[in-house]
C-alpha cells in the first residue's frame, strides 16, 4: 500500500479544516490536488528513475503528525534561534514548524514596498498577486507537489517591487519544535519584478533532536526581465530530520540568479532544482555542498533547462562524505531546441573519507541545439597523496594536512556565495566540521555587531 | 549418454520429423510456406520453444534452459527508461525460427538498388562479396570458402574452437554447458531472456591456455555466419594467458529482412587471458523519412574473471533505427582492465542509446571509457555509461570521456553517465563535451581550398580518431570510410 493514502484520507476527512487554518488562493489547488494524488499508485520509489538512492515513498511513509489545527506549539525562540551569522544584520521571519513568525518590528525595516510576510496572510491582502504567482511553477501533476498544493495551509511570502535593491539580506529562519513526530509542508514563494535585487537566507533547524521530523517544502522563484536574485538554502537539522525540498526558478530576460544549497547536518534530505532560464541572456548559478559524517543522507538533484537563447549557466556540486555516509547527484543540463549560444557547464566532485561512504553520482546532458557549448565533468576519489606528502614533510601533521585539504577543496562552491558574512561563517563551519567537532551554529557565539536580528521573545509565546 | 537423453533425443527426432512433415505441407496446420525454407509461424509460445529446441536436435539441458528463460520472459514487461522512442513491438507477429532465403532476393546485381552498389564501390568492397550483402543466394561464391577452409585447419593445429553455436553445442556440449548464461543470465534482462528462449545460433570461440590466436576470427569469413537470424548469439572463452582479437559485422551495408535484433554476447576472460572485441555495425537504418530501419537491442557483456585479465570492446555504429546496448565489463579478477571505446553516428531519423557499465569488483581494476557521438539530421543520439566500483574493490581507477558532436539544429545529443562508488579508494573520474564543428575549423579549410562538405569529413575523422585507431588495421581504414560515407550529405 502506498504512502499516498494516509494523506489523501487525511484531506477527505479535515478538508473543511485545513481550508479554514489558510487562505483562499491556496485553497483553490487543494481539489485539483487531491484529485492528482488519489489518481497516483504511488509517490516515485527506488525503481523510479530519478530516485534511486532516495526513495520519496518511504521518506513519506512513516506517521506524522500534521498541525493542521493551526496549534502554536510553544517554541522559545530566543533559545532555538542560533543561526547568527556574524557582521550580517539580516531582515528576519521564522517558520515555526509550518507557521510563519515575522522577526522583530520587520515591517518597518523592510524598504518600501517589499513584502515579507506569511503567504497565508499575503494571500488574504495581495491575493491577485499571490495568486498570478503561487503553484504556476510547480508542477500540479507531480505526486509530490500536488501533497504539498493539498495540505500547505503557510508559508512565506517574498515581493521585491521594480528596480528595489534590497541592501540587507532577507533570512528565513525554518526551525522544528514539536514535541511528537511532526511533517511540516513549507512554502516559500518569491516575486521579484525588474531590476529587483535581493539575497535571501533560509536555514533549517531542529530545535529537538530526539525527535523525527519531516519537512515537505516548495520554493517558487519568479526572476524578473534584469533581476538579481541571491537565494541560499543551508540545513543544519538532526539525525532524525528528513527532508524533500524542491526549488523551481524562472528566470527572464538579463536575469541573474545565484542558488546555494548547502548541507551541514541533516537525516535523510533530498533536493531538487529545477531552473529554467527562460529569456535570452540570462545567467544562473547553481553551487552545492555538503558535508556528511555518521549516516548522513544527501541527495541533490539539479536540472537546469535552456529555452531561450544567449543564456549561461554554471553549476558546481562537492561532496565530502565520511564514516557511512551516502551521497548522491544527478545533475541535467537541458537545451531546448533553439536555445542557440548557450553555455552550460556543471562539475562535481566528491571526496570519499572512509570506507564506508559512498556516492553515487549521474551527471547528465540532453541537447537539442546544435550551437552550444556544454560540457560536464564528476570525479570521485580521496585527496591527493603527494600533496599530503608534501605537508607532512613540512612538519604539518596528517590531520590537520588533511583538514586543509578538504577545506580547500570546499573552497570553490563557497567562494560562490555573495554574501560576505555568510561566506567567512561557512569557511569557519567547514574547518570546525572537518575538525570533528559539532558545527552547529549553537557554537557560534553572538559576535555580531548588529543584535537587532535577536527575536522579540513576544513572539515565541504566541 | 544418459538413457534419458537418449529417449529425449529420440523424441526430439520425432518431433523434428513431425514438425517437418507438417511445414512441408500446404497449409494443412496452419503454417506458412509459401518460402522455401523452416519457418515456424509467427508467435511465441511454450510450443515454440520446444519446437525450435527439436529442431536443432538440442539436448534436454538446453531445452530447459530455454524454457527457463522463456517462462521468465513472460514475468517481464519491454524496459522503457532509455532516451529512445520505439514504436510497439508485437512479439506475437515475429516468427522465432526462420533463416529465409527470400524468394524475391536479387539475382544479379543490376536488380539491387544502385545507391547500395554506388556505397559499395565507394567501400571498395569485391564484387563476390558484394553479391552476398546484397542478399543473393552465395551458393556459388566465393574467394573466402577456400580462405575459410584454410583458416581453420590453422586454428585447430592451435587447438582454438571457432565454429557456430549449433555445432558447438553437438560437439562441445560441457564447454558450451558451463560458460552458457554465465555471464549473461537469461534473467539479466527483457531481450536478454527473449534471446536465451529462442536464439538461433551464433559463433563459439574458445582460446586454449597460454594459446595467441595468430589472425583476426572475423564472423564475417565464417560461412554459416550468414543466416544466424535475429537472435543471434555469441560466446567467447579465453582461456589462462590466452590472447584473441574478434571482428564481428562489416562495413559494408547489410541488408536485412529482421527488423528485431535481440543478440547477446558473452564474453568470459581467465587469467592473464585477453579479449578484444570490435564491432562495425552497419545495418538498414531506415529511409530518410524514418521509415523501416532496424532494432538493435544487443545484450553483450564480459566477465574478466581471471587476475590481470583485460577485455576491451570497440564499436563503430553508424546504421539501425534505433540502437540500444551497453557492452560491458564485470571486473572480477584482480588487476583486470576493461577498456570501451565507441563512435556512434546518427542520421536521418536514426536513435541510439548506447554506452558501456564498468563493474569494478577486483581489487586494482582499471577501466578506460571513450566514447565519441556524432548527431546529424534530426537524429537522437545518447551516451549512457555505469560505472560502479563495488566496496571491497580498492585502488581501482577509471577514466571516462564522452564527447558530443552536433551536426545539425535539429539533431539531440545526450549523455547520461551514472557513477556509483562505494570504495573509498577508488577513483573515477568522468568528463563530457557537447558542441558543434567550430566555424574557426571549418573557414581554415576552406581558406585552404578544402570544400566545406570535406572538410567536415576530415574534422569527423580525426575527432573520431581515438577509437578508430583501436581498431584492426584493414577495418579501421574501412570504418574512416564509413564515417566519411555516412555523414555525406547530411551536413546542413
Amino acid at each position: 500500500m502506498s504512502s499516498i493514502l494516509q494523506y489523501t484520507e487525511l484531506y477527505r476527512d479535515n478538508a473543511e479544516l485545513i481550508d479554514k487554518g489558510s487562505a483562499p488562493v491556496l485553497n483553490k489547488l487543494r481539489r485539483q490536488a487531491f484529485e492528482t494524488l488519489s489518481e497516483t499508485a504511488s509517490f516515485p520509489a527506488k525503481h523510479t528513475e530519478g530516485f534511486e538512492k532516495t526513495s520519496i515513498e518511504d521518506l513519506f511513509a512513516p506517521d506524522y503528525g500534521i498541525n493542521i489545527l493551526r496549534k502554536n506549539l510553544p517554541v522559545n525562540l530566543a533559545a532555538t534561534f542560533r543561526c547568527d551569522v556574524p557582521r550580517m544584520s539580516t531582515l528576519t521571519g521564522f517558520v515555526v514548524n509550518d507557521a510563519f513568525i515575522p522577526g522583530h518590528d520587520i515591517e518597518r525595516k523592510l524598504p518600501e514596498g517589499v513584502i515579507f510576510c506569511s503567504l497565508a496572510k499575503a494571500a488574504e491582502q495581495y491575493p491577485g498577486l499571490v495568486e498570478k504567482h503561487y503553484g504556476r511553477l510547480a508542477p500540479a501533476g507531480d505526486a509530490t507537489v500536488a501533497l504539498n498544493n493539498m495540505l500547505v495551509q503557510d508559508g512565506v511570502f517574498i515581493y521585491i517591487p521594480r528596480n528595489v535593491i534590497v541592501e540587507r539580506p532577507i533570512q528565513i529562519v525554518n526551525i522544528f519544535s514539536s514535541p511528537i513526530p511532526l511533517m511540516a509542508l513549507r512554502r516559500i514563494l518569491v516575486v521579484a519584478e525588474q531590476g529587483a535585487k535581493a539575497s535571501i537566507l533560509v536555514c533549517d533547524h531542529t530545535n529537538d533532536t530526539t525527535q523525527n521530523y519531516l519537512s515537505s517544502q516548495i520554493i517558487e522563484i519568479f526572476a524578473g526581465p534584469g533581476s538579481d536574485i541571491g537565494f541560499y538554502d543551508m540545513e543544519e537539522s538532526s539525525p532524525l530530520t528528513s527532508r524533500y525540498s524542491r526549488l523551481f526558478a524562472s528566470q527572464q530576460q538579463d536575469s541573474r540568479l545565484l542558488v546555494d544549497g548547502i548541507t551541514l547536518a541533516n537525516g535523510k534530505t533530498r533536493n531538487d532544482y529545477t531552473i529554467n532560464l527562460d529569456g535570452p541572456n540570462a545567467e544562473a548559478m547553481l553551487g552545492g555542498m555538503a558535508i556528511g559524517s555518521g549516516n548522513q543522507h544527501i541527495d541533490n538533484n539539479s536540472q537546469l533547462t535552456h529555452t531561450a537563447p544567449y543564456c549561461r549557466s554554471n553549476q558546481i556540486f562537492k561532496y565530502i562524505l565520511d564514516d557511512e555516509a551516502t551521497g548522491a547527484f544527478e545533475g541535467g543540463i537541458n537545451v531546448s531546441h533553439g536555445a542557440i549560444k548557450t553555455q552550460a557547464y556543471q562539475s562535481n566532485r566528491n571526496l570519499l573519507a572512509s570506507q564506508g561512504a559512498r556516492m553515487h553520482t549521474k551527471p547528465q546532458l540532453l541537447i537539442f541545439c546544435d550551437d552550444v557549448k556544454c560540457s560536464h565533468g564528476a570525479t570521485t576519489g580521496q585527496l591527493d597523496q603527494d600533496a599530503l606528502f608534501y605537508m607532512r614533510q613540512r612538519g604539518i601533521s596528517e590531520k590537520l594536512a588533511k583538514t586543509m585539504l578538504m577545506q580547500a577543496f570546499m573552497a570553490d562552491v563557497i567562494e560562490t556565495v555573495e554574501m560576505d558574512g555568510l561566506r567567512q561563517r561557512l569557511h569557519h563551519l567547514v574547518e570546525k566540521h572537518l575538525h570533528g567537532e559539532a558545527a552547529f551554529c549553537s557554537d557560534c557565539s553572538f559576535t555580531g555587531t548588529d543584535h537587532d536580528i535577536a527575536p522579540n521573545p513576544e513572539n515565541s509565546n504566541e | 549418454m544418459t538413457p534419458e537423453n537418449k529417449k529425449a533425443d529420440k523424441t526430439g527426432n520425432d518431433n523434428a520429423a513431425v514438425i517437418d512433415n507438417a511445414t512441408k505441407s500446404d497449409y494443412k496446420y496452419g503454417f506458412v510456406t509459401d518460402i522455401d525454407t523452416d519457418v515456424i509461424p509467427s508467435g511465441l509460445s511454450e510450443e515454440v520453444v520446444r519446437l525450435i529446441s527439436a529442431k536443432k536436435n538440442e539436448p534436454e539441458w538446453l531445452l530447459e534452459f530455454r524454457l527457463k528463460a522463456y517462462r521468465h520472459w513472460l514475468t517481464l514487461k519491454m524496459p522503457d527508461w532509455a532516451q529512445l522512442d520505439i514504436p510497439p513491438i508485437d512479439y506475437q507477429a515475429i516468427s522465432y525460427f526462420a533463416a529465409p532465403k527470400k524468394k524475391d532476393s536479387p539475382k544479379s546485381l543490376d536488380e539491387v538498388d544502385p545507391e547500395l552498389i554506388d556505397t559499395f564501390n565507394k567501400l571498395g568492397i569485391p564484387l563476390e562479396e558484394q553479391k552476398m550483402l546484397s542478399g543473393m543466394a552465395v551458393d556459388a561464391v566465393m574467394d573466402s570458402v577456400s580462405v575459410k577452409t584454410t583458416h581453420r585447419e590453422k586454428l585447430a593445429e592451435l587447438g582454438i574452437i571457432f565454429c557456430s553455436f549449433s555445432e558447438a553445442v553437438k560437439d562441445y556440449p560441457d564447454l558450451v554447458r558451463r560458460y552458457l548464461g554465465s555471464v549473461v543470465s537469461y534473467r539479466d534482462n527483457f531481450f536478454a531472456a527473449l534471446n536465451s528462449a529462442v536464439f538461433s545460433d551464433g559463433s563459439f570461440v574458445y582460446i586454449p591456455k597460454g594459446v595467441r590466436c595468430p589472425m583476426e576470427l572475423s564472423t564475417y569469413f565464417r560461412i554459416n555466419a550468414s543466416g544466424t537470424g535475429q537472435f543471434e548469439r555469441t560466446l567467447i572463452v579465453a582461456d589462462d594467458d590466452a590472447y584473441v582479437s574478434y571482428l564481428e559485422g562489416c562495413t559494408a551495408p547489410m541488408r536485412d529482412e529482421n527488423q528485431l535484433h535481440a543478440a547477446i554476447v558473452e564474453i568470459v576472460v581467465e587469467d592473464h587471458a585477453e579479449v578484444k572485441y570490435s564491432t562495425v555495425q552497419n545495418w538498414y537504418a531506415g529511409d530518410e523519412n524514418g521509415r523501416g530501419g532496424v532494432y538493435n537491442f544487443v545484450t553483450k557483456r564480459g566477465l574478466c574473471r581471471g587476475d590481470y585479465s583485460k577485455l576491451s570492446w570497440t564499436q563503430v555504429e553508424t546504421g539501425s533505427a534505433i540502437t540500444w546496448k551497453y557492452p560491458s565489463c564485470i571486473l572480477r579478477g584482480e588487476g583486470s582492465v576493461g577498456e570501451f571505446y565507441s563512435v556512434a553516428v546518427t542520421r536521418n531519423h536514426q536513435q541510439a542509446d548506447t554506452g558501456t557499465k564498468m563493474i569494478h569488483l577486483g581489487r586494482n581494476s582499471r577501466s578506460t571509457i571513450v566514447s565519441k557521438g556524432i548527431s546529424a539530421g534530426s537524429s537522437q543520439n545518447s551516451y549512457r555509461g555505469l560505472v560502479k566500483v563495488a566496496p571491497d574493490a580498492d585502488g581501482c581507477r577509471n577514466y571516462t570521456q564522452c564527447d558530443s558532436l552536433l551536426l545539425s539544429d535539429h539533431c539531440g545529443a545526450h549523455t547520461f553517465p551514472y557513477i556509483d562508488v562505494l570504495n573509498d579508494t577508488a577513483i573515477v573520474e568522468h568528463e563530457a563535451t557537447t558542441s558543434k564543428i567550430s566555424e574557426e575549423q571549418l573557414f581554415y579549410c576552406n581558406q585552404r581550398g578544402i570544400p566545406t562538405e570535406e572538410a567536415i569529413g576530415l574534422i569527423v575523422n580525426g575527432y573520431a580518431k581515438e577509437v578508430m585507431n583501436k581498431l584492426p588495421m584493414e577495418f579501421a581504414v574501412e570504418a574512416q570510410k564509413l564515417l566519411q560515407i555516412t555523414l555525406e550529405g547530411s551536413v546542413g
